[in-house]
């Protein structure tokens, strides 16, 4: 249903997929790793980072939602947000183990 | 390169904006009409006038309260205000009781303490509420839907905003009877102009319920998030009950303690923890239309003895900021000038969304290959435009009308009230998809205006408050209540008859002037 201008941009239907699956549960992951990241190393009491991440977290889930299809490859633009997630992921990750959580 | 940035961001707008534009719709129109909650309760409690001392409200609230709820665990008061002549009181009891109701643990009290014999309603709080928890479905996944909305209105104000080219020069371009062309201008005109707002709505809207959406900010440093809510909220903890009883200290002289303490700014509510225990505890929160921010500043007080116990102010910057973000959004310290600067703008907003769904039908009306019988999407987005842009706006008509006709003593009256809102939408949407498009469009935007119109004709009949007692009276509160009934039902019926005198032109000849359409 989508005008013929799309096409030539965004893909056929298997692209329109991948970019709306990168846009939405992949964007979530990817945005709620980065604002784990930020909570935990904002300069600031546990209580105003956790705040301030949150209060943040919209602005970059909008960001790379619009990325997603703004990015000319699919398989780059996977390839990534995956890598994305499993940075600021692991980030988040070793330093909830390294200095545990309140 | 430039160009098809342009064009991706331009699907991205079209698709977004219209696959929840129909709740968004109705999310706008149910939170502009929000912005004058109160206001909407007075004019549907036509019983309740005059205004009244908070401080002697409360007291005698309390009153009341050691009488009907002596043994409750916690009791809320919210004194009569500025835009407000009663006092709402609801309490938590000692132990629930499965089946308990909301009525059955709050109750609407007149100055003196005394239930008031108002009629049964949820006045404009069940609009504010509709905003953002919807009816008939669970809390929860209304406000997860509600939320996904908002982020998908995000995402096309942004994307809107990078396929224009010139965006202030659709701040002087609006032209009238031009087909597509004119609800292009008309959809950029309402967004633009409004475009600081419609920004700053969305935004601090997914805020009101950020930690719903986004818990991981908090998670990331909290095992437990109650944790940090005490960390951010010093003054929840709970004290024990004692077991010895003990009277109620005077609320008066805290309210004014407290009230002095803020710079003469009023107290909006009052939480009593424990009552008539010695361990009771009092905490006054400040009026949330004294300031912008939302999260208030409080003040406790021992209950028992009525000795001040330590005040309490949000603390830190980013608290600060989320508490005025959505002191911006709900607008509840706005006057009454900036109040109507809300409303028009929340107007705005409902305009944008409801001109570019028509829009999307206009751009494909042309390229249809049988105007006569256009494929099934397009049939299902014009029935719904129909039903939510006429429906919803008609619903809200009859559950103000539904209020002055329901008989008075009727069981379940405030949810009969609501059920009309919604019996009234759901007829609309049956006849936009019986009958064709245009007569659709012209007949739903008719119904509107035929209730919106009957609104003050209904009140002047039922109570002693219509629009020429008022005036005589200088209530102003019902006479811009009713007016602004009759400016709706003029602009309905100003959109009713353009339908009706609207020539479409030919399909082919508007082919030519396929390069106005950017936004594919």
């Amino acid at each position: 249903m989508a005008g013929h201008t799309d096409t030539k941009r965004i893909g056929n239907a298997w692209g329109i997929a991948a970019r709306v699956l990168a846009a939405v549960p992949l964007n979530y992951a990817l945005t709620t790793a980065i604002t784990a990241c930020l909570a935990r190393f904002l300069p600031m009491d546990p209580a105003q980072a956790s705040t301030a991440s949150t209060l943040a977290s919209f602005a970059v889930f909008a960001c790379l939602a619009l990325i997603c299809f703004s990015v000319r490859s699919v398989p780059r633009l996977w390839g990534g947000i995956v890598a994305a997630i499993l940075a600021f992921g692991g980030l988040a990750w070793v330093s909830i183990i390294a200095g545990g959580r309140l | 390169m430039k160009e098809s940035l342009r064009q991706s961001m331009a699907s991205l707008h079209t698709w977004t904006g219209l696959l929840l534009g129909w709740l968004l719709f109705m999310m706008f129109v149910s939170g502009t009409a929000a912005y004058f909650q109160e206001e909407i309760t007075q004019w549907m409690q036509p019983e309740a006038a005059g205004q009244a001392s908070p401080e002697q409200a409360t007291q005698a609230a309390v009153a009341w309260l050691e009488k009907e709820a002596p043994d409750a665990s916690t009791w809320f008061i919210t004194p009569p205000g500025k835009r407000s002549a009663t006092t709402q009181v609801f309490w938590v009891p000692a132990e629930r009781k499965p089946g308990m109701r909301r009525g059955d643990t709050s109750a609407v009290l007149d100055s003196s303490g005394k239930l008031t014999d108002i009629r049964d309603t949820r006045g404009g709080f069940f609009l504010y509420r509709l905003h953002f928890d919807l009816h008939y479905l669970p809390v929860i996944w209304a406000r997860y839907l509600v939320g996904v909305a908002a982020m998908f209105m995000l995402i096309a104000i942004l994307s809107g905003i990078i396929t224009h080219k010139k965006i202030f020069i659709d701040f002087f371009l609006l032209r009238f009877g031009k087909g597509q062309r004119s609800w292009l201008d008309s959809h950029n005109v309402s967004a633009v102009l409004a475009l600081p707002f419609h920004l700053m709505i969305t935004y601090t809207g997914l805020v009101t319920l950020a930690t719903l959406y986004m818990p991981f900010g908090i998670a990331a440093n909290y095992a437990n998030p109650d944790k940090f809510f005490e960390a951010v909220f010093p003054d929840r903890e709970a004290m024990e009950r004692s077991g010895q009883p003990a009277p109620l200290a005077s609320i008066d002289p805290m309210m004014r303690a407290a009230s002095a303490d803020w710079g003469g700014k009023a107290v909006g509510f009052i939480r009593i923890v424990n009552p008539g225990d010695r361990n009771a505890s009092v905490t006054l929160t400040r009026a949330p239309s004294e300031a912008i921010g939302s999260r208030g500043e409080t003040l406790a007080f021992d209950g028992a003895t009525g000795k001040r116990l330590g005040a309490s102010s949000p603390k830190g910057g980013a608290t600060a900021t989320e508490s005025v973000m959505i002191g911006l959004h709900s607008g509840r310290f706005a006057n009454m000038a900036l109040r109507w600067l809300y409303f028009l703008s929340g107007l705005f907003g409902t305009a944008m969304v409801g001109t570019g769904l028509i829009l999307w039908t206009a751009k494909r009306r042309q390229r249809l290959p049988d105007p006569a019988r256009p494929y099934l999407g397009f049939r299902i987005v014009e029935r719904l435009n129909i039903a939510v842009i006429s429906g919803f706006p008609a619903g809200i008509a009859s559950y103000f009308l539904a209020n002055r006709l329901l008989p008075l003593t009727m069981a379940s009256r405030a949810e009969w009230e609501v059920h009309t809102l919604f019996l009234t939408w759901g007829a609309v949407l049956l006849w936009a998809v019986l009958r064709p498009a245009r007569r659709g469009w012209v007949e739903g935007l008719a119904i509107a205006a035929l209730m919106y119109a009957a609104v003050p004709v209904v009140n002047a009949a039922t109570t002693a408050r219509g629009l020429i007692p008022s005036i005589a009276r200088g209530d102003w509160l019902f006479i811009t209540f009713d007016l602004t009934m009759l400016v709706l039902a003029a602009l309905f019926a100003f959109a009713a008859l353009r339908v009706l005198r609207h020539v479409p032109k030919a399909a082919g000849s508007r082919r030519a002037s396929g390069s106005a359409a950017v936004m594919a």
